[in-house]
């Protein structure tokens, strides 16, 4: 018998961020302008110290001010995504579920865009508009998924894949009463697009946010792996349900949310992160919702470098990417679920 | 039936004597109602006003036709629910009143299926049953570990621990499941038919498994089953439920009368005597029917 201990938790985290800091590096070089990895680490070591004013100034330009906000923009969205599927997919006890699959990442869209339309300034407004957005779809799914008080699994996904369809007609019509060039902005954000200038990573307060609710979705960690038998039997084993239902549920939106409102709708993230990490370490929700958050954030970083380089100097949007990696898993799945 | 019983009211104190022939599970006038989905048709089934007692080392089985009520009554005694009216007891305190982790710290209750969603050890599956015992996000401790491994022990498994779940028997899933249930050293343990999927010779050693846990550690242990044979063998009492009404409390021998068993069974029963001293029931075809 080998429990979990916090010195394994530790070195596997520590292991993980050490590999989204090489993925970093790495996907700093590549582009139009080719970094040589000695000079690249010669300047984020300078900017480490603190002497950010000694670097070339093509070198900042590049490196600081375009490729870097990107990639902490793609590990916000990864980790937050990736830790909501998780959240989803304990307390729905359903392994195919996923912000995008539920339709929750649709809910959160029409927020934003109601929002946009409100104010056309990208503010704070913008992620509480999609983190309500995300709250009342998940809300509605979960009461239209229930087949005789019980969660049923052909049934959520349906009621999931109904809303998200509802909800994108929703937001057709309202791009309908928004100009050309706004249309054609918003449509390619919806697909998922980390390019988006209107929301500047320095916004400090989005990580922030992502740290507070998925340090939420921790505190409920050992609760949630008893979750996994069905509420009766966590209820048995002294899981106050309601209360971690509700951590869960606000929290999991809030992520989705956020990760909305900077990068759009980028589908199957939330449903292979916490897979691959179940595989590789287990189904402890101690271990796995910090694994699948700097997992989360590693695979969305290389999706979108992948995206920004496959059909140079053209870009597709990430969650293209996503989803042509995604939905042959989630048919796997679903396949292997059902027989 | 009993020979120590509480007036009303007198189990509300916390100051119940700890002796070890005082009543710990008290359930008195418990009754409850599942209410049909408008609210204003008629309840679609009623547990009618139940009582029962049991007493450290006691093992007490409820039995009963499908539908009698014996997993309503199970839920109550596990906190799960709350009674319309009437009370359930256990060591003086209302045990709907309770919040989960202390309940979970003093009942522990094996249902009839346990699905699991992903893979898991079964030394992870025991050590579960310390949840209510830890702190929020702790680590097991080596004590944890300890008590997990010596409830694999106890019944008989202690060589599965690191097996997954999903590779072990029905049989050997039955005793691990029980073996979480006593990791969580409880006061109580609660069975919904654990002999349900096991052969006679495992329902033996599960029953006899039950029994010596109670007499050795001290549980109270309540089963709800359908194998009425068993039941007389190992338990100390029987409540025998018929359509959400409990027709009779106590000893099997007093409860196993022939007339009141073929009446809430609806089948041509004889009930002997086994060589164990205690009933036996079997059931035959009446020629006439043939």
């Amino acid at each position: 018998m080998k429990p979990l201990t916090a010195k394994r938790l530790a070195w596997i985290c520590g292991g993980l961020m050490l590999l989204l800091l090489v993925t970093v590096i790495f996907v700093l070089r590549i582009g139009a302008v080719p970094i040589s990895i000695v000079d690249l680490v010669a300047s984020l070591g300078r900017v480490a110290i603190g002497r950010s004013d000694q670097l070339p100034s093509e070198y900042s330009l590049i490196v600081f001010d375009i490729r870097l906000p990107r990639i902490l923009l793609g590990i916000l969205v990864g980790a937050a995504l990736s830790v909501a599927g998780a959240g989803f997919q304990a307390l729905l006890r359903n392994p195919l579920a996923d912000p995008y699959v539920l339709g929750v990442s649709s809910g959160a869209a029409l927020g934003a865009i109601i929002s946009l339309i409100v104010s056309s300034r990208a503010t704070l407004a913008m992620p509480l508009a999609a983190f309500a957005g995300a709250l009342a779809t998940i809300a509605g799914v979960y009461l239209l998924g229930r087949r005789g008080g019980q969660l049923d699994t052909p049934t959520l996904l349906l009621a999931g894949i109904i809303c998200a369809s509802f909800l994108s007609a929703v937001i057709m019509f309202l791009m309908t009463t928004l100009s050309g060039g706004e249309t054609r902005g918003i449509a390619f954000w919806l697909m998922g697009d980390l390019t988006s200038t209107s929301t500047p990573i320095n916004k400090w307060w989005m990580f922030g946010l992502l740290g507070i609710a998925i340090g939420a979705i921790y505190s409920t960690a050992a609760d949630l792996n008893l979750l996994l038998s069905g509420e009766q039997e966590a209820m048995h084993l002294g899981v106050d349900v309601r209360r971690v239902k509700l951590i869960v549920y606000v929290s999991a939106s809030l992520l989705t949310g956020l990760a909305v409102s900077v990068s759009g709708a980028i589908g199957y993230v939330g449903l292979i992160v916490p897979h691959v990490m179940r595989m590789i370490f287990g189904s402890d929700h101690r271990l796995l919702i910090p694994t699948t958050a700097i997992g989360g954030a590693i695979a969305i970083v290389i999706a979108d470098t992948m995206a920004r380089t496959i059909v140079f100097p053209t870009e597709l949007p990430v969650g293209a990417m996503t989803a042509m990696a995604g939905a042959p898993v989630f048919i796997y799945l679903l396949r292997r679920r059902l027989q | 039936m009993s020979d120590v019983t509480l007036r009303p009211g007198a189990a509300t104190s916390a100051a119940v004597p700890a002796a070890s022939r005082a009543v710990r599970l008290s359930v008195e006038q418990a009754s409850y109602a599942y209410s049909a989905a408008d609210k204003k048709s008629a309840p679609l089934f009623t547990l009618e006003a139940t009582s029962l007692q049991a007493r450290r080392r006691e093992l007490v089985a409820i039995v009963g036709p499908n539908a009698s009520g014996k997993s309503t009554l199970l839920r109550l005694i596990s906190g799960a629910l709350r009674p319309l009216s009437g009370r359930v007891h256990l060591d003086g305190f209302e045990v709907s009143a309770l919040d989960a982790r202390t309940r979970a710290q003093r009942i522990a209750v094996v249902q009839q299926e346990s699905p699991l969603l992903f893979p898991i050890r079964v030394g992870e599956y025991v050590l579960q049953g310390r949840h209510p015992h830890g702190q929020t996000l702790r680590f097991e401790s080596a004590k944890d570990l300890e008590i997990a491994e010596q409830s694999l022990a106890q019944v008989g498994v202690a060589h599965l621990g690191a097996r997954w779940m999903h590779q072990i028997s029905g049989g050997e899933k039955q005793k691990v499941v029980l073996a979480r249930a006593l990791a969580q050293q409880p006061l109580l343990l609660l069975l919904d038919e654990p002999t349900l999927h096991l052969d006679i010779g495992a329902q033996v050693e599960l029953l006899q498994q039950l029994r010596r846990l109670a007499e050795d550690h001290g549980y109270t242990v309540v089963v709800v089953t359908h194998e009425l044979n068993l039941a007389a063998e190992f338990a100390d009492q029987v409540a025998l439920l018929h359509r959400g009404k409990c027709l009779s409390c106590g000893m099997p021998a007093e409860v196993y009368d022939r007339k009141l068993l073929e009446k809430v069974f609806g089948a041509s029963l004889e009930v002997e005597t086994s060589p164990t001293g205690r009933p036996r029931v079997t059931a035959y075809a009446r020629r006439e029917d043939l």
